[in-house]
């Protein structure tokens, strides 16, 4: 494949981001920085996963938490089970996805036989069902929850590398969200948002095609959800399986653009150190929500479209000053129209 | 003459009122049916019924020489039979090209360049890159019949191609039939404008309170007085003014 | 054995009875705006707060104190409607309005946090630890009091639906916005209304939540799920389908505590689940009419 004068800077600029975003620990040693730069990488992969099944298919899930806490859980309890310590613990992360991806079945083949309203307070449900899970089985700890195995890293290179190790999910999950956005298998979820009934009687396998795309979107988040585990060290079921965790998802990927590849990305970068400076502020407890509430209610009213799309817009608009923006397709039918077709008029 | 697509006594009721009584109609092969009647005559609801967008209480549908009544609209539109809707449904927010592939199943590479030969075709190529939601009401007609085709559908079932769409427009689309038809493709179209209907189609089916009450070739059916009763001695309104309205009744 | 289960089955249909207002407020919400009102659940706590105030600052009875809570919470609910409902438009709205009430929800839960921390606190009256010795079940006066004045109301709800001149225009904008503009009813001001009224009715159901648990800002998650469930089983929009749900739902989890405490509720959402693959609509519910 050639890059075409259009592509070219982007790619450009997509490796100075990347080149940015790996060199950034290292910029800012501080361990307090390098943290929030662990978590806002933890989050732009939960919100790409997230946006790669509901953003394209328009089923608004705020069930994700479910696969999240599964994730930490699973690695919590396997790695007890089977004694493991250190970074043989990392091994656990594909058993963790598995989990994911094996959860979302029957949850999807359940919850996505509905819609719209229906579809979101099912994933709701089932949130709270394994919230309940995690408080009352005795193998999760109960409310006291798990610890995580002991990692003989120092404190600077603990940050450094979970950095490094967030930052390859994140980036992952942002190759994969592109590879779907660009696929046919992309283009039926897409139309399954606009019109599923139609793409439905078109031929699309709308229940296999939802299903996959949760299916991955799960295994991703599951994924991400034991890494974090492994560098919290710990996890509680209100930390695992935390109400206000799909919300926030949710705010990233509509602050961004929602349904695009860039908006939850940008989103997360945005929303993630600001919750966690507000967390951190042991006399503003409350307010954190407050603001949370806010923003998101600023964001729907405002920009409900999100940054991306409607910057884009913005730029276009910019560009084709003084033209119109579309050539009305009318005209063009003069020289075939057939004699002894009668006009319009009834 | 053998018919391609034929209903046989379709039965369909919602609470107490029947939308079809008994529904009988061939469509020829190789040719194009026109189906017209007062509104509230059934017409959408046969359209709906043959596509498997509704399910008949009774009677059968036969697609080449196969029962394929009560299936699944995509089983029926796999089987060959393709179909527009009277508000068009696009899908806005793909792109007119992304539209055109939604129904593409297989091999996509190929798919891409029919794809393009289709939009040329009906004259939206300019536009392939544009979401489809910021088409014309006229535009999105000529997209959805464009997407249609790229699956090669033995018939297709037009619900009012013309209707709300500017005369040159319309000339455009009577043209697309035209040449579509004289490669092979037959079409049964339902029609408010007479004119477009009597000067397209090869023969015509009136239909009147869920059953057919004549058919024939257009010229037979113009001095029909059994067509005229089926219009004037109908218990419906009027014609609607515009097509809005006449979306607005049916929804 | 028998007795506790029959003890149960009372104890459900009374607290259920208090669910149904509730949930008849959020299922009506739902039925004219087409919105899953998420706030609701904390709105409740809010009016258990307000109560709260009420009684211990100017020492005004609970049932009193409603005089004041409901046109205050009816308000509220205006204001919501006014503030953020009514602007959201387009082909995202069912999401958008979800989140709206979700986020409303979250900055009233804060707000509340802020003004009464995170201790639990309960309403008390001399009815709300007193029970009456009624055909062999002792009941507790409070929930004796509480489901009649949460039948009277649903009935006051259901006559103000179905036997008055703005109960009609209600129901024509519940079954076709589009029609009711048309036959020019002001659907902007009819769903004004009905926001408030759905809302409203917290009052009640919050001083009710309030008397009978301990309650902090964090309770609304708790309550509003169950109403989740409750709607969605009696079928979105359907109020005779809130109400059954309703008792239906809250009796089983009283009975099924009798043996398991701790996964009582996880009953409701199996049943929920449960239902849902069985008849995706719920229990009373139409087809989804107004999918996409």
């Amino acid at each position: 494949m050639t890059l075409s004068r259009d592509k070219l800077p982007r790619a450009g600029g997509l490796i100075v981001l990347l080149a940015l975003a790996i060199a950034f620990p290292w910029l800012f040693s501080n361990p307090a920085v390098t943290n929030y730069g662990v978590f806002a990488m933890i989050f732009v992969t939960v919100a790409s996963a997230w946006n790669l099944f509901s953003g394209y298919s328009g089923y608004i899930s705020l069930g994700h938490a479910v696969f999240y806490g599964s994730g930490a859980y699973v690695m919590g309890v396997a790695a007890k089970a089977w004694h493991l310590e250190g970074t043989a613990v990392f091994e656990l992360l594909p058993l963790c996805a598995l989990a994911g991806a094996v959860i979302a079945v029957p949850f999807g083949l359940v919850a996505l036989r509905v819609r719209r309203h229906t579809f979101i307070v099912v994933t709701i449900a089932v949130f709270f069902i394994f919230q309940l899970m995690a408080f009352n089985f005795s193998f999760t700890g109960g409310s006291s929850g798990l610890s995580s195995p002991f990692l003989s890293w120092t404190q600077a290179s603990f940050n450094l590398s979970f950095y490094d190790i967030a930052l390859a999910c994140a980036v992952g999950t942002i190759v994969i969200s592109w590879l779907i956005r660009r696929s046919t298998f992309g283009l039926r979820l897409r139309a399954i948002r606009d019109d599923e009934d139609r793409a439905r009687g078109l031929g699309v396998k709308t229940m296999r095609v939802k299903l996959s795309a949760f299916v991955i979107s799960g295994a991703l988040t599951s994924l991400i959800g034991a890494v974090w585990f492994y560098y919290e060290t710990q996890v509680q079921p209100q930390t695992g399986f935390d109400p206000l965790f799909d919300l926030t998802v949710v705010l990233m990927a509509f602050l961004g653009g929602y349904g695009s590849v860039a908006g939850p990305v940008l989103g997360a970068l945005l929303i993630e150190p600001g919750t966690l400076w507000l967390n951190s502020q042991p006399q503003l407890s409350g307010i954190a929500e407050i603001v949370l509430g806010a923003v998101f209610l600023a964001v729907v009213l405002f920009v409900p479209r999100g940054i991306i799309p409607a910057g884009g817009e913005w730029i276009t608009k910019l560009r084709t000053r003084g033209k119109p923006a579309v050539v009305p397709a009318v005209a063009m039918t003069k020289e075939s129209v057939p004699a002894g077709t009668p006009g319009g008029e009834k | 003459m053998t018919a391609l697509l034929r209903t046989d006594g379709i039965r369909k009721a919602y609470g107490g009122v029947q939308a079809l009584d008994g529904a009988t109609l061939e469509v020829a092969e190789g040719k194009i049916t026109g189906l017209i009647g007062p509104n509230g005559s059934g017409k959408t609801t046969l359209f709906n019924v043959i596509t498997g967008y509704e399910k008949a209480d009774a009677g059968d549908i036969v697609f080449r020489g196969k029962t394929i009544t009560n299936q699944r609209p995509d089983k029926v539109f796999s089987a060959g039979i393709g179909r527009t809707f009277q508000l068009s449904r696009i899908f806005p927010r793909l792109s007119v090209e992304e539209n055109m592939l939604v129904a593409a199943q297989h091999k996509r590479g190929k798919h891409r360049a029919r794809a393009r030969e289709l939009l040329e075709f009906v004259g939206l190529e300019r536009h392939a890159e544009l979401p489809a939601g910021s088409l014309s009401y006229g535009q999105r007609k000529l997209l959805e019949l464009a997407y249609v085709l790229i699956a090669d559908p033995a018939v297709i079932l037009l619900d009012e191609p013309a209707g709300g769409v500017n005369p040159t427009l319309i000339n455009h689309i009577a043209d697309r039939i035209r040449q579509l038809n004289a490669s092979g493709t037959t079409f049964l179209i339902v029609e408010h404008n007479m004119e477009f209907v009597m000067g397209l189609c090869d023969s015509v089916t009136v239909l009147a309170s869920g059953t057919v009450a004549a058919s024939g070739p257009p010229d037979a059916i113009r001095t029909d007085p059994r067509v005229l009763d089926a219009y004037l001695g109908s218990d419906v309104e009027d014609e609607p003014a515009s097509p809005e309205e006449a979306a607005d009744a049916e929804r | 054995m028998a007795s506790q289960i029959y003890q149960a089955v009372v104890d459900g249909i009374l607290v259920g009875g208090v669910y149904a207002l509730m949930a008849v407020g959020l299922t009506l919400i739902f039925g004219v705006l087409d919105i899953i009102n998420i706030a609701q659940g904390v709105l409740v706590i809010l009016g258990a707060y307000l109560s709260y105030s009420l009684s211990t600052r100017a020492h005004i009875d609970l049932f009193t104190g409603l005089l004041i809570t409901i046109p205050v919470m009816f308000i509220i609910g205006v204001v919501i409607h006014w503030a953020f409902i009514r602007r959201l438009r387009g082909s995202e709205r069912t999401s958008m309005t979800l989140l709206v009430t979700y986020a409303a929800a979250l900055i009233i839960e804060g707000v509340l946090y802020m003004l009464y921390g995170a201790d639990n606190v309960q309403l008390k009256a001399s009815y709300t630890t007193s029970s009456v010795h009624l055909l062999g079940f002792y009941l507790p006066w409070i929930y004796v009091y509480g489901f009649i004045l949460a039948v009277v109301l649903v009935l006051a709800v259901y006559l103000l639906l179905y036997r008055s001149r703005f109960g009609r225009t209600i129901r024509a904008t519940m079954q076709d916005e589009t029609a009711a503009r048309l036959v020019g009813i002001d659907v902007n001001r009819v769903s004004a209304l009905t926001f408030g009224i759905g809302v409203a009715v917290t009052a009640v159901g919050g001083m009710m939540y309030g008397a009978t648990n301990a309650f902090n800002a964090n309770s609304g998650y708790d309550l509003i799920s169950r109403l989740l469930a409750i709607i969605i089983l009696g079928g979105l929009g359907s109020i005779g389908g809130a109400l059954a749900a309703s008792v239906f739902m809250i009796t089983l989890e009283s009975v099924v505590t009798i043996w398991e405490p701790t996964w009582a509720i996880a009953v409701f959402y199996a049943a929920l689940v449960l239902v849902l693959v069985i008849r995706p609509q719920g229990f009373f519910g139409r087809k989804e009419v107004r999918a996409q």
